[in-house]
């Protein structure tokens, strides 16, 4: 047998050096392949996050005159959300309906003003709702909507434009004096109709329709309230109402601003009188942001500027400006907000438009649309497409591609200074129920959180972790160390969900229970301790002999254990006598720290404890792995043992400590269970010890799953992952480079 | 004194003998706490008799429950519950019991006042049921009913009980052998034939012959469908015959029909050898059954299936890769400042929080991949993702991935343990650098490939947090392995032990009667994941001997 084999024939040889070769090329393929495999785990983070920080894009796709312009000059016109049917608004009252790609009329319908009775103001009410009013010179308003209907005859969309009257053909009158309205303000939603009316004779009017529940009635019946307004009407130019139909808001071009409080509708109050602009600059344009719960206004030097209601402690509300925006040094001509974002577009007397953000404090887009004098602008409902008219009667139809405007480095890492909140803060704040609700992303708060739990587990684990590692490679006798050392590390592999589960199910209410246990545990410990090694030099050396050297730390098990249940026994009287009985209640009221079951400590003791296992078992090895001439040296030059192991062994072993601890770090920054169960997962920034958190991976687990794929929101949470990447990541890196580093300066030892 | 003392050093060395001591005493502490708690829940426990006066009505009333729970009331919080201060100052020890009957009082639980508790006793007549529903039933049994009859009564009633018990319990299995099993079948392929016609419709094949061959193949089902109902329709009668009626507590007589039963016992009457045989089921049953009741009763199964599932696919995906690439570092690629950075950067990586990776998982794999697995292979499904949604193999790859670099680094030390002369040998005979490799070096290897692949293992096992976003779900309808072809599916969500803890102990809605199951779940995954870790650590050691001799 042996001999056949010996026989080799060429074609074997061959055939042996190719498998040969294709072993190679399978291996560093598949070895290359693999590593690539790594990296693309960054790059891909990379590339969800990376949109977040790309700039808007638009650019122009239609341009026509407007459509059947004899039914008179635009008051106010908007595309529906498919951007496909477009409705123009008429000073002769005429609702003409065009498509948006080419202009062509779709259909006119009139608003059927009354002959002897002429149109004299005109006002949109919520954006999302479609609804216009038209004041008449009567005294009366005409409340129209515009409505879309969607069919798919052969599987092909058709939108049907609509007009429809909610109050009625009729007009309604609002000014008893039969007076024409010059100026008109209105909202509508489920509880009632709202509108603000000024009068030729200066007046303001307020009227509310308010709607009335019947059981029995199949229409609904509307209660009326009238009241007037005790303004100075005369210069008064924006008239303008929130949707929640509580403050109403009169501004005059000099950039005087009136705030009432309309909630009862037939008391309104003033709140505030306040002065918006510069002495000498006029205010050319004022609208809501949507949610309607700042306003931006646009002034003569191309100033855009955000105010918003603001409570201050003493529940006050007033109006206060929040931040604003340079849009050119020429006067603003017009200002849209998208509806769904707090995004909004601009336009100055040139014809050069930029799109904003106002959260993020963000320029998304500058560009020139036209070289006429822009009249009207309207952003489309889903902020994908403006629409514009000139002074020479065109209409320009720009694409807008604006996916991310919310984030900016400023809105996810500085305080950003919220609607509606009393100063600038650090909030997440990322989902909400309303649909224009303002998302808080700021990663501040998370990334705090991360820290502290961090600080809290590394303050546990650091002392315990190297002065154990210390001992058990040092001090301690081999045969145990073969014991002690696996029974320490093989936490390490222990499940952190089982941690979790403990820290939040029985240390949680363990603590809050014993709290003052904790404390006196944490000073009775280390005294009984001392004590016991203090006492045990004193010992008859029959007993002390017994003990090997090496097993002290067996010996200290039973101290450690009296020493607890003693340290427990008592601090229920201790707490007693200092506390009136209840530590967690004297906190509260002596020092005014508030108690969160689920806490820092609870999540430093349990994550200390997952801890534990990485720092020792490195420190450990690194201690071990110290050269034992260098030891043995330091004690046959009359070193005691302690000063051997401070002044030679440990400074050997630093380099590996260091990466040791590091490791550690890097491991509590990112685990998940543990915070996730044992933490109350509130974003707060709060350095209380009794205080819960939320880190940027338990925020992660708890918000990925409802997040929606490529939104916001989820890029952001991408960007947390990415951040939670690059730490541990440089950790690491730091750590193994110092060791290195470390390691060879030490060698020549 | 003692300041010469502290200046020996010694104190520095005790205390530090006390961290050690520290951390013994709380990693044994921590173990035993889940292994008393988690192996106590099995334990039949004596139900009691209580007799207790109210603390409105002054009335004297009898609680029957498990006493689970004692503690001492704070002072503080005595006062506030509006008891006197010298009541108070004493102490007033107070009891959790368990006092089941949910459906008739509205609580599982009740804080008992010591105080105010009159005599406790242990009828041996007190019988305990765990029901389908509703958790557990604590009272005495009064009659058997057949079909509406009283067939037993009083002492027979019992014995009777048994038999009639065997019977439901029997007929139960088969009904839901006939829903699970064949009905689950046929309701799989009607599900294919509508999908396979949803796809010749796509295609534009959907003609007649097409359709009457669908239509043939759907009647066929049907009609075994029917079969099937009417057997079902049949047993569902059977089993609903008996019923028992006993009486509650405070004397309330409740009918309970024995189908809502699952186990019956008068724990107080048991002996110490029939309370182990207790145990033992118990264990069984924890082991064996699917969750009830939300998963705070019955077994865990199905996270104990998809865990081992998950695991065992990761480990076929993540051995060949991590070899591989190990293989390419230590023996092919050119030792130099690129391959330790490779070599740092892939150490690295173990420290990369988990939750990255199923951050991950869900947008590559999940999104990007399952996303366009669907749009090319899977377009009848449309608008239901079937990859595109996490699931079973998106878990396994996104844990792949999150143990590769254990198996590379685990594998690498393996090579580099082995000496050159081995190599060198095998190439001077004239075997080529593949051949060395197969031969020699890989076997030679292999325990530390094991190794590595054992702690991939243990740490995959215990991750929880990447599942979370990659598949893992409370409670899965069908187990990812089943009869149907093609028998494997890795498109389905899964259940997972670390995840079941996670959602009973923090999710579910009866925290406090869950709380033991999370006890025996923790127990049974650190018992897992300690035995696969001393195993890995056994073989490590057995390697360590075995390399020792080789060098010398």
């Amino acid at each position: 047998m042996a001999t056949s084999n010996l026989q080799i024939s060429a074609t074997y040889q061959k055939w042996r050096k190719i498998k040969d070769q294709l072993a190679r090329y399978g291996v560093v393929a598949g070895g290359l392949g693999v590593i690539v495999a790594i990296v693309l785990i960054f790059f891909y983070l990379m590339y969800v996050v990376y949109p977040l920080f790309v700039s808007a894009e638009a650019h122009p796709v239609h341009q026509y005159q407007v459509p059947e312009a004899s039914a008179g000059k635009t008051l106010f016109f908007t595309p529906e959300e498919q951007n496909e049917v477009a409705v123009r608004f008429t000073d002769q009252g005429k609702a003409v309906f065009f498509a948006v790609d080419s202009g062509v009329v779709l259909k006119t319908e009139s608003i059927g003003v009354p002959v002897d009775v002429a149109i004299t103001s005109f006002a949109v009410g919520s954006p999302s709702q479609g609804y216009v009013v038209y004041g008449l010179s009567n005294g009366g308003v005409i409340v129209v909507r515009h409505k879309y209907r969607i069919t798919y005859p052969n599987d092909k969309r058709l939108i049907t434009p609509q007009l429809e009257f909610p109050l009625g053909e009729q007009a309604l009158q609002i000014d008893p004096e039969g007076k024409a309205i010059i100026d008109i303000a209105f909202r509508s939603n489920e509880s009632g109709t709202t509108f603000v009316a000024r009068t030729a004779d200066n007046r303001v009017l307020l009227t509310n329709l308010f709607k009335e529940d019947s059981l029995f009635a199949d229409e609904d019946s509307f209660e009326r309230f009238d009241a007037r307004l005790e303004v100075d009407a005369i210069d008064l130019e924006f008239l303008l109402l929130d949707k929640e139909q509580r403050n109403l808001y009169l501004a005059t071009r000099d950039g005087h601003l009136s705030l009432f409080n309309i909630s009862d509708k037939q008391h309104p109050v003033l709140v505030q009188h306040t002065q918006i602009l510069n002495a000498g600059d006029q205010l050319t344009s004022l609208v809501f942001l949507t949610g309607e719960l700042s306003l931006l206004a646009g002034d003569n030097n191309g100033l855009v500027s955000q105010w918003s209601l603001v409570r201050d402690a003493t529940n006050h509300y007033s109006v206060q400006k929040l931040r604003a925006f340079k849009v050119s040094e020429l006067p603003v001509v017009a200002i849209d907000a998208e509806q769904r974002r707090k995004g909004f577009i601009a336009v100055d007397a040139q014809g050069v438009a930029g799109i904003y953000h106002s959260t993020a404090e963000r320029e998304l887009l500058r560009m020139k649309v036209t070289s006429a004098v822009p009249k009207l602008l309207v952003m489309s409902p889903r902020a994908n497409a403006f629409l514009l008219q000139d002074n020479l009667g065109m209409i320009h139809v720009w694409e807008v591609d604006n996916e991310h405007p919310e984030v900016s480095i400023k809105s996810i890492w500085q305080e950003v200074w919220y609607e509606s909140y009393p100063q600038p803060d650090y909030i997440w704040q990322s989902s909400s129920s309303s649909n224009d609700f303002e998302p808080k992303y700021s990663l501040t708060p998370l990334v705090f959180g991360t820290l502290k739990a961090a600080f809290y587990a590394m303050m546990l684990a650091v002392p315990l972790a190297i002065m154990g590692a210390i001992y058990t490679a040092y001090f301690m006798a081999p045969g145990l160390r073969r014991v002690v050392k696996p029974s320490i590390e093989i936490m390490e592999a222990l499940p952190t969900v089982i941690l979790g589960f403990l820290a939040g199910l029985w240390l949680a209410p363990f603590v809050e229970e014993h709290l003052m246990s904790v404390f006196s545990i944490l000073l009775v410990l280390p005294i009984s301790v001392l004590l016991f090694a203090f006492a045990w030099q004193f010992l008859p050396k029959s007993i002390r002999l017994k003990v090997p050297d090496g097993y002290d730390a067996a010996l200290l098990i039973p101290v450690i254990l009296l020493a607890t249940w003693f340290a427990y026994s008592v601090s229920a009287p201790l707490e007693d006598l200092m506390f009136n009985g209840e530590l967690i209640v004297w906190f509260n009221n002596e020092l005014g720290i508030g108690y969160d079951q689920r806490n820092s400590l609870v999540v430093g003791i349990a994550m200390g404890f997952a801890v534990i296992p990485t720092i020792f078992s490195i420190t450990e090895d690194a201690i071990f792995s110290v050269p034992k001439h260098l030891s043995v040296g330091s004690l046959a030059l009359g070193a005691t043992p302690w000063q051997t192991m401070t002044k030679v062994v440990l400074l050997t072993a630093s380099p590996g400590i260091f990466s040791a601890v590091m490791i550690g770090l890097g491991r509590a920054v990112g685990e998940t269970m543990i915070v996730l169960m044992a933490t109350g997962n509130t974003p707060v920034m709060d350095l209380s010890v009794f205080q819960g958190m939320r880190t940027l991976s338990a925020n992660i687990a708890v918000e990925m799953p409802e997040a929606e794929v490529d939104s916001t929101h989820y890029r952001v949470l991408f960007l947390a992952a990415l951040v939670l990447f690059a730490f541990t990541f440089v950790f690491n890196t730091l750590a193994e480079l110092i060791r290195q580093r470390l390691r060879e300066k030490y060698s020549s030892l | 004194m003692i300041r010469e003392w502290f200046k020996t050093g010694a104190p520095w060395v005790w205390l530090n003998a006390a961290a050690v001591s520290l951390s013994l005493i709380m990693v044994f502490g921590l173990l035993a706490l889940i292994a008393v708690r988690g192996l106590g829940h099995f334990w039949p426990a004596q139900v009691a008799a209580i007799e207790y006066v109210e603390k409105g009505s002054k009335q004297t009333i009898t609680v029957v429950g498990e006493m689970v729970e004692q503690q001492v009331l704070k002072p503080e919080l005595a006062k506030a519950a509006g008891y006197t201060p010298e009541q108070a100052a004493a102490g007033l020890a107070q009891y959790l019991v368990k006092t089941g009957n949910r459906d008739i009082s509205g609580l599982d639980f009740r804080w008992l006042l010591g105080k105010d508790m009159r005599q406790t006793s242990y009828p041996e007549n007190l019988m305990v049921l765990e029901r389908r529903e509703w958790g557990n039933f604590y009272g005495y049994l009064e009659s058997i009913k057949q079909s509406g009859e009283v067939v037993a009564q009083g002492e027979g009633a019992w014995a009777d009980l048994a038999i009639r018990m065997q019977r439901t319990l029997d007929i139960f299995e088969q009904i839901k052998d006939i829903e699970r099993g064949e009905i689950g079948t046929i309701n799989y392929q009607l599900e294919r034939l509508r999908l396979k016609q949803r796809k010749l419709e796509l295609e534009n094949k959907f003609d007649a012959t097409a359709k009457q061959g669908l239509v043939l193949q759907k009647a066929e089902l049907q009609k075994k469908y029917q079969a099937l109902q009417a057997n079902l329709t049949d047993l569902n009668q059977k089993i609903r015959r008996d019923s028992l009626v006993a009486k509650t507590s405070n004397g309330q007589q409740v009918e309970i029909a024995l189908e809502k039963v699952v186990l019956y016992y008068q724990p107080n009457a048991m002996n110490v050898l029939q309370k182990t045989g207790h145990y033992f089921r118990k264990v069984w049953e924890f082991l064996s059954d699917d969750p009830r009741e939300a998963n705070t009763e019955g077994g865990v199964f199905p996270a104990i299936f998809g865990t081992v599932m998950m695991v065992m696919i990761m480990a076929v995906i993540v051995t060949p890769f991590g070899v591989i690439a190990a293989v390419y570092m230590r023996e092919y690629a050119k030792q130099g400042t690129m391959t330790r950075i490779i070599r740092i950067a892939v150490n690295n990586l173990a420290g990369v929080p988990s939750i990255v990776y199923g951050v991950f998982g869900l947008g590559f794999f999940v999104y990007i991949l399952g996303g366009n697995i669907d749009a090319l292979f899977f377009p009848e499904a449309m608008p239901a993702p079937t990859f595109g949604t996490p699931g079973m193999l998106w878990a396994s790859l996104t844990l792949a991935l999150l143990t590769l670099p254990v198996v590379i680094v685990s594998t690498e030390e393996g090579l580099s343990r082995i000496p050159k002369s081995i190599r060198e040998g095998s190439l001077a005979l004239g075997a080529t650098k593949a051949e060395t490799l197969w031969r020699t070096v890989l076997p030679m290897a292999s325990p530390a490939m094991m190794t590595g692949l054992i702690l991939a293992v243990a740490r995959a096992a215990g991750e929880v947090a990447p599942l979370m976003l990659v598949g893992v779900v409370k409670l899965a309808p069908t187990l990812p392995l089943d009869g149907n072809f093609p028998f494997m599916h890795l498109d389905r969500k899964f259940m997972h032990l670390g995840f079941h803890i996670y959602d009973v102990g923090f999710q579910s809605p009866n925290v406090e009667a869950a709380r033991p199951l999370v006890y025996a779940t923790a127990l049974l995954l650190v018992m897992v994941i300690i035995g696969l870790n001393l195993f890995a650590v056994g073989i490590r050691n057995h390697l360590r001997e075995k390399y020792r001799a080789l060098e010398n």
